[in-house]
């Protein structure tokens, strides 16, 4: 892109400056980096996938208990939830593209708007584990065993262990993408990011928008399984 | 005056290399050179071999007698922290965290990893889960056998599950994190000239490794972490009184520990397609086959875990299918083992000591591969699959394999590490003693597997205790073997004669830079010309 204001030889400067000593080109650094962070990603894929082959499996055994369990899921919360999160992915998005237009105005607030909605989420979700506990849904720590259909007692059990491992685990890379997303306001501040060089910016982007695609699958599984017709 | 400020000549020699460029502890701890944190990890994994191995003198101590020496509880402790340390902490980082973290980016003519930063990092994670596992032992270990199966590990544990588990887990990402770096390497960091189809196969082997890596650890990780969730909340989805299964931890488990025992044995077979082709003087035979059999290993070793379960409750299709698709992977590794004695075929062949250990690699490694034919095949499985026959076969293809090759590959990469040779006859001795030793250890468990002797049992019946006695001595014998290089190696590090850049006239990049290498192994970025394995005949032999 041609939008950048900076001259030629200032960007030959700042791409010097972040060039590691065993790298040849800039452009070789930035490739590494994408495979690299693409290569992650796929790892988490599998992390997650583990949970989700285990969900396919006692979900394919216990259909009808899973179904009827569902309904103890909090739809407007998730569903609100996933809004949000579809939210935080524009302004991520937007984010990165600031940064390759060197514009840090428009970087600073949308790094700060993607951290607003993804505190927002993990406040919704404290609610929502919030009443589960009061429910007494937690397997094993707090299950009081009163549901509406006691023949599932037991299997209810695996869907809520499952619910709590995945949107748990979940929760956690949001934490951990929080933490990401500050030390990029920081370095946003310092105006380290240029149209010559963004690529932290992009590449915690790939993680936050991998955390609410994670998201974008957990909906559905858990809080609709009920609501098929 | 003068003699004062006068220096001896070999001082003055003395070329700056990686070792030499900075010194005290912090410029090792902060390290960042690829050389330097392979060096880290090789001593961190030959102590964990030392800690896994003592385990092992123990147990085989205990069988000497048949009624045991040790408590049941105490064998099955000793057992299965033996498996848990050599398994996760000695033979999954064993060559690609030293070997090939050392030679992959000289190799490919690369100053060094893609995320040097990373490498380190991963080293710590692996002395954090080491040292977890290592409390593990010091509170009187596990007695789950090395595969953590629920309930043992969750409901009925009475062991520190906990520590083990996480220690296993949080190695596990020090694992990733090697295999990442692999990949963006071979992907990116590429010299000039240097295509895929010219990579040293054991680059080839590693890439596959790293992939395996980074697709299977994960799955162990999130299962370990809902077995500690099972085993603190005291229900969880593998729990039978909720209609959870303990069998789909063993699937879970599998899908990462089956490919996992080609992370073990893929790097070794990379070292010996180097070995080979250096002490026969010529190209690997085949060299696309060898380096697309490492990605169809890859590949197949994700769709044959199922065979570890043909006993516990598979149905009769699902182990069809497993059986078949096991013995598909017993191809690429036979494709390699033929073309390793191919290459071999009209070479000139001498007989060093890397070269002794690529021998028994070879051989011993066939044995061990065939009969995982018979473990393959549903019904031979049924009979042998709880006895001897299994620790045999598995140590034949891990010792026998993986630790052959990686001593072969020490000693063949030692003069370019430390830039000083080993001691020649004690070497091919010590070879030796390994071959014999190993053999008489674990040749005698086939046996003992084949007359029906349960394995991970303290006790056993009278009849079985002379091939017992064998198989104890041999083990004395192997760790003897094991010894004598830890002392030479040592000693060589101040007294081994200077190695020279190249002491094999062996072709690759890594040969071509002075020894030990400078931190950024090439003063300027080499542009490759040639295939791998250019070599022609030895020019003491020419002329």
């Amino acid at each position: 892109m041609a939008d950048t204001l900076v001259p030629a030889g200032e960007d030959a400067a700042v791409k010097e400056k972040h060039l590691r000593h065993h790298f040849a080109t800039a452009e070789q650094q930035m490739d590494a980096a994408t495979l690299g962070m693409w290569t992650f990603l796929i790892t988490e894929v599998l992390f997650f996938g583990g949970m989700f082959a285990s969900y396919a499996v006692y979900r394919n055994i216990y259909l009808d208990a899973f179904a009827s369990t569902s309904q103890y899921m909090n739809v407007v919360l998730g569903g609100t939830n996933t809004a949000v999160l579809i939210c935080s992915s524009l302004t991520m998005a937007l984010a990165v593209r600031a940064a390759q237009l060197s514009n840090r105005k428009h970087l600073t607030l949308f790094l700060i708007l993607t951290m607003i909605f993804g505190t927002v989420f993990l406040v919704i979700k404290g609610f929502e584990y919030h009443s589960k506990w009061v429910e007494g849904l937690v397997p094993g720590i707090h299950w009081s065993g009163y549901l509406e259909h006691p023949e599932f007692a037991h299997h209810a059990q695996i869907l809520f262990s499952l619910y709590f491992y995945m949107t748990g685990m979940h929760a956690l890379h949001m934490v951990v993408g929080l933490g990401l997303l500050s030390y990029l306001l920081i370095q946003a501040r310092r105006n380290i990011f240029k149209a010559t060089y963004f690529a932290p910016v992009e590449m915690i982007g790939l993680y936050w928008h991998f955390v609410d695609i994670v998201w974008i699958f957990l909906f559905p599984l858990l809080y609709l399984i009920g609501h098929r017709r | 005056m003068a003699t004062l400020v006068q220096r001896s000549p070999e001082v003055e020699a003395e070329e700056v290399n990686y070792l030499n460029v900075e010194h005290g502890w912090k410029s090792w701890l902060l390290t960042t050179d690829h050389k330097r944190i392979a060096v880290l990890y090789l001593i961190s994994i030959t102590l964990m071999f030392f800690v896994g191995g003592l385990m092992a003198v123990l147990f085989r101590i205990n069988l000497l007698e048949p009624e045991g020496l040790f408590s049941a509880e105490t064998y099955n402790r000793l057992f299965s922290m033996h498996g848990i340390v050599m398994v996760f902490f000695f033979l999954v980082p064993s060559i690609p965290a030293t070997l090939a973290n050392f030679l992959i980016p000289i190799m490919v003519g690369a100053k060094d990893l893609a995320f040097p930063r990373v490498n380190l990092l991963s080293w710590y994670i692996y002395i954090a889960g080491a040292a977890l596992t290592l409390y593990a032992v010091a509170r009187g270990g596990v007695d789950t056998g090395w595969t953590f199966y629920a309930p043992y590990s969750s409901t009925y544990s009475n062991s520190y599950v906990l520590a083990a588990a996480f220690g296993v887990f949080t190695a596990g990402f020090s694992s990733i994190l090697t295999g990442l770096n692999f990949i963006v390497t071979v992907h990116k960091m590429r010299a000039p000239g240097m295509t895929w189809s010219r990579l040293p196969l054991f680059v080839w082997s590693n890439y596959a490794t790293g992939l395996i890596q980074v697709l299977g650890t994960p799955v162990l990780a999130i299962t370990l972490l809902l077995l500690a969730f099972e085993r603190i909340a005291h229900v969880g989805i593998f729990d039978p009184n909720i209609g959870g299964d303990p069998i789909l931890f063993q699937h879970l488990f599998w899908f990462y520990s089956h490919p996992a025992v080609y992370i073990m044995i893929l790097p070794g077979m990379g070292v010996i397609s180097e070995i080979v082709s250096c002490f026969s003087r010529k190209r690997v035979f085949g060299y696309n086959f060898v380096a697309f059999s490492s990605m169809a290993i890859a590949v197949l070793s994700f769709v044959v875990w199922g065979h570890h379960m043909f006993l516990t409750g598979e149905s009769m299709y699902t182990g069809l299918a497993f059986s078949i698709l096991s013995f598909m992977v017993a191809v690429p590794s036979a494709i390699k083992v033929f073309n390793w004695t191919a290459t071999m075929y009209k070479g000139s062949v001498s007989f060093d000591t890397p070269m002794l250990y690529a021998f028994g690699f070879i051989g011993l490694f066939t044995i061990g591969g065939l009969t995982g034919l018979h473990l393959a095949t549903l019904g031979t499985d049924i009979a042998t699959h709880g006895t001897y026959f299994v620790v045999a076969h598995f140590h034949y293809v891990m010792v026998g394999g993986m630790v052959m090759a990686f001593m072969g590959g020490l000693h063949f990469w030692w003069p370019k590490i430390t830039g000083r040779m080993y001691p020649e006859a004690w070497s091919k001795f010590a070879a030796l003693i390994v071959f014999i030793g190993f053999n008489l250890t674990f040749f005698p468990q086939f046996i003992l597997g084949y007359l029906g002797m349960p394995r991970r049992y303290h006790a056993y019946p009278p009849e079985f205790q002379a091939l017992n006695v064998l198989s104890t001595a041999g083990a004395s014998i192997l760790g003897i073997g094991y010894v004598i290089p830890m002392v030479y190696f040592i000693w060589s590090l101040r007294a081994g004669p200077k190695a020279g850049p190249n002491p094999w006239g062996a072709a690759g990049l890594e040969w071509q830079i002075q020894s030990p290498p400078t931190t950024f192994n090439f003063d300027e970025t080499p542009v490759v010309t040639e295939e791998a394995y250019n070599y022609g005949p030895l020019e003491e032999i020419v002329g």
